[in-house]
């Protein structure tokens, strides 16, 4: 079935708002009180019964954190963030102590079931018969770690990906179950004193995922986790942290949802990935995030910090990222090109509609020999939104041969919206070749008009000539996802024209 | 049955009225050619049928199958079985010909109720019809008009048409761009839709197209309005003596 006319079924039967995920969930939920102080950060650390490093650790951080004030560089407006109106952990409270899954409260398992996110692995284990024409379910197996509000409340496939020799498990289990790697690569790739929002992160994270996969082992399924806000007021904090050891390889993706609240809410996750000698890493985005109504108000502030270093030899990481909703997106996924022969990649698309505010891009630092980056981006801006590219591109003195290609193309939807590219360059060697491409276009009535002709309904004609243009980026997602990032462009398109 | 009725049809661009009381009957089964100088609103007529925003009517009326047509939407148009073949057909990149056929189509049904196509039947019929126009299946994979030549574009317009079975098809100069060759090709795709349920309206300077594609009826067009019409001969007429005859009586 065509993608596009599923997608306008879809939207069709989403009543009143368009935000699918908008949905609340009832559920006690345990809280610290609001504001930030190290009392608090004590309170979060003792929460998840870490051991005194990693306090020390925090608290280091909070300390730096009162030193420094927030970044106002980029093409972002909104008011000042009162940062002690804000709960920085809510935990849903648990029945009992949680052993498995069964024993996860009901509510939050049809949360996600609501979200189409399956923790029940046994439904896809048992898998029956795969119908014909249907890959075989054991093929599709994807582990999935979700995180409501501030914790991780379920990890599927644990077992299975354990005999891989795998490790995937909350960041706050592998703390206690695996200190001598947590200590040796946590704030190794953004340190804690890296920026305003990574460091606060750094004092205040409560879950996130944590992966290591050994030497040799190419991860036998996708990985994934989901985040879920869903707590009033309060921010969250995730920390994820992948280590891919020497010649193995990992396809991580995460997934963002939160409910439909009046007041923003403050989302800052730090993401660290190290790829050792001839590892590789791809780690997929879908932001979905609640980008606020129709007349600007509530949404996410969505300022993420996360970084991928290329530390080994020939080692590759890739970042793929859809990024859809957010009423203010701050993001920069970036690669340290330190081992020789290592390349970097940042596919993404950015759609604004609204008056969402993106302004997201990489940085590729190349600091290792022969090292090489791509990065292909494409930006939608629809309704009152601005989008903005930033990318920095760096070659160090000695990182002869380095070799950069960068794409850059937007999209305009109407005559009220801004899209803006801020590309940086900077070759510190002769051997450098940098490509820059850049386009900005609207998206022309004529086209419109010829799939109009043709029996599309304008709403479905714009969200095929979006998809056609995000093609190239779409492309590098894994396929169960591309398909669902196809269906969220369209839906986030809603309302764009006409 | 009359198909189409546009009567005393007065449209106005950005405050500029380009359609001065056009008249013109398009019955079932019936070829009309409209032929006329450049810039006497030929394209403007074409889409004003076919719903293309931008074009605002002071006067008169469009009936389709005796319904009133500038009530409907464009891709209503569609549904109901207008189609227009574009004097420039547009690109459309990253969108491959042919899922923005079947994106189409299945919309079309979908308008008018119709089951969607199963896939084995849809590229039964695409294969046929392009077949039939001497199109590659290569060329189906790329992107919508992205790449074609000129004259690849107006084949995969008469596709369209041959796939959509449309009851009025409007063709705004398909021949412009074809070689001798491609433009045979093209009016033999087209004269294989001639159909008692089906009639066509085709916009050309050249009598030669004419030669491929017989029409019963010749109408001059000038500074927007319909200023002569006639049989066939009307054609081989205004390629002897041009169009200055007209400028006056317009
Ligand atoms: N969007 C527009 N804005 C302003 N004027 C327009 C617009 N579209 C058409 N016109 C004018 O209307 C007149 C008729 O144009 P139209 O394209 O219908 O002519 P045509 O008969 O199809 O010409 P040709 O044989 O060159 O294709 C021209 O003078 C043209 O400049
Ligand atoms: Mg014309």
């Amino acid at each position: 079935m065509p993608a596009v006319q599923e997608t306008v079924e879809r939207v069709k039967r989403i009543d009143v708002d368009q935000y699918r995920y908008g949905f609340e969930t009832l559920i006690d939920s345990e809280k610290a009180p609001k504001g930030l102080s190290e009392e608090i950060v004590k309170f979060i650390s003792q929460k998840k019964n870490e051991p005194a490093w990693m306090l020390q650790w925090r608290l280091e951080a909070y300390r730096r954190w009162l030193t420094m004030t927030e970044p106002t560089w980029a093409r972002v407006e909104y008011p000042k963030i009162d940062f002690q109106d804000i709960y920085y952990y809510a935990a849903p409270k648990p029945k009992k102590t949680v052993t498995s899954l069964d024993e996860i409260d009901p509510e939050i398992l049809k949360t996600y079931e609501k979200l189409g996110i399956p923790l029940r692995e046994v439904a896809m284990l048992e898998g029956v018969e795969p119908k014909v024409g249907e890959e075989d379910p054991a093929r599709r197996k994807i582990a999935v770690d979700a995180v409501f509000d501030s914790v991780s409340v379920a990890t599927t496939f644990k077992a299975e990906l354990k005999k891989a020799g795998v490790i995937f498990m909350p960041i706050s289990e592998a703390i206690r179950e695996h200190p001598e790697l947590v200590q040796k690569y946590l704030g190794s790739v953004v340190p804690t004193s890296d920026n305003f929002y990574a460091t606060l992160n750094s004092a205040v994270f409560s879950d996130g995922s944590f992966v290591y996969v050994p030497p040799g082992v190419r991860c036998p399924m996708e990985l994934s986790t989901y985040f879920r806000i869903n707590e009033r007021n309060t921010g969250q904090f995730e920390r994820t942290l992948i280590i891919a050891d020497k010649g193995s390889y990992v396809s991580y993706l995460e997934g963002c949802t939160a409910p439909q609240r009046d007041e923003n809410q403050l989302h800052a996750a730090v993401v660290e990935l190290v790829a050792l000698d001839d590892a590789e890493i791809k780690y997929s985005t879908v932001q979905n995030w609640y980008p606020g109504n129709s007349e600007g108000k509530g949404g996410i502030y969505n300022f993420v910090t996360k970084r991928g270093d290329c530390r080994g030899a020939n080692s590759k990481i890739s970042w793929t990222q859809v990024e859809t909703g957010s009423a203010i997106t701050w993001k920069y996924p970036s690669c340290i090109l330190r081992g020789d022969n290592s390349s970097g990649e940042f596919y993404s698309i950015a759609i604004s509609n609204g008056f969402q505010q993106v302004d997201s891009g990489t940085k590729m630092i190349h600091l290792g020999k022969n090292t090489s980056s791509r990065i292909i981006s494409k930006g939608i801006a629809a309704g009152k939104s601005q989008n903005t590219y930033r990318g920095l591109v760096t070659a160090h003195r000695k990182a002869t041969g380095a070799r950069n290609f960068t794409a850059c193309d937007s999209l305009l939807i109407g005559d009220k919206c801004g899209a803006h590219t801020v590309p940086y360059i900077e070759a510190k060697n002769s051997s450098a070749t940098f490509e820059h491409e850049a386009t900005t276009s609207k998206i022309s009535e004529d086209v419109l008009f010829y799939c109009i002709q043709r029996g599309l309904s304008q709403e479905e004609a714009v969200g095929l000539v979006v998809n056609g243009f995000v093609k190239d980026v779409l492309q590098q997602l894994p396929m169960e996802f591309a398909v669902e990032a196809q269906k969220l462009i369209s839906i986030s398109l809603e309302g764009s024209v006409g | 049955m009359a198909l189409l009725e546009v009567k005393d049809l007065k449209v106005r661009v950005e405050e500029r009225e380009i359609l001065h009381g056009l008249t013109l009957t398009v019955n079932e089964g019936e070829v009309h050619a409209i032929m006329g100088p450049n810039g006497s609103g030929k394209s403007t007529l074409s889409h004003v049928i076919a719903g293309k925003p931008g074009y605002e009517v002071t006067d008169g009326q469009i009936l389709f199958k005796g319904e009133d047509l500038l009530e409907m939407d464009p891709e209503e148009r569609a549904a109901k079985g207008v189609f227009l073949a574009f004097q420039y057909p547009v690109e459309i990149p990253g969108v491959a010909t042919m899922t923005f056929l079947r994106t189409a189509l299945n919309a079309q049904r979908k308008a008018r109720g119709e089951s969607e196509y199963s896939t084995p039947d849809f590229l039964k019929k695409v294969r046929e019809v392009s077949k039939s126009l001497n199109i590659p299946q290569d060329m189906l994979k790329r992107g919508v008009n992205v790449g074609f030549s000129g004259g690849e574009k107006k084949r995969n317009e008469v596709l369209q048409m041959a796939l959509f079975e449309p009851s009025l098809c409007i063709l705004d100069e398909m021949d412009s761009g074809l070689d001798i060759d491609a433009l045979r090709i093209a009016a033999d795709g087209v004269n294989a839709l001639r159909s008692p349920g089906r009639a066509m309206v085709v916009i050309t300077h050249y009598q030669r197209l004419l030669n491929y594609i017989v029409p019963d009826f010749v109408h001059v067009m000038s500074k927007g309005r319909v200023v002569k019409s006639g049989d066939k001969e009307l054609a081989l007429e205004l390629e002897a003596s041009g169009y200055t005859q007209f400028e006056d009586a317009a």
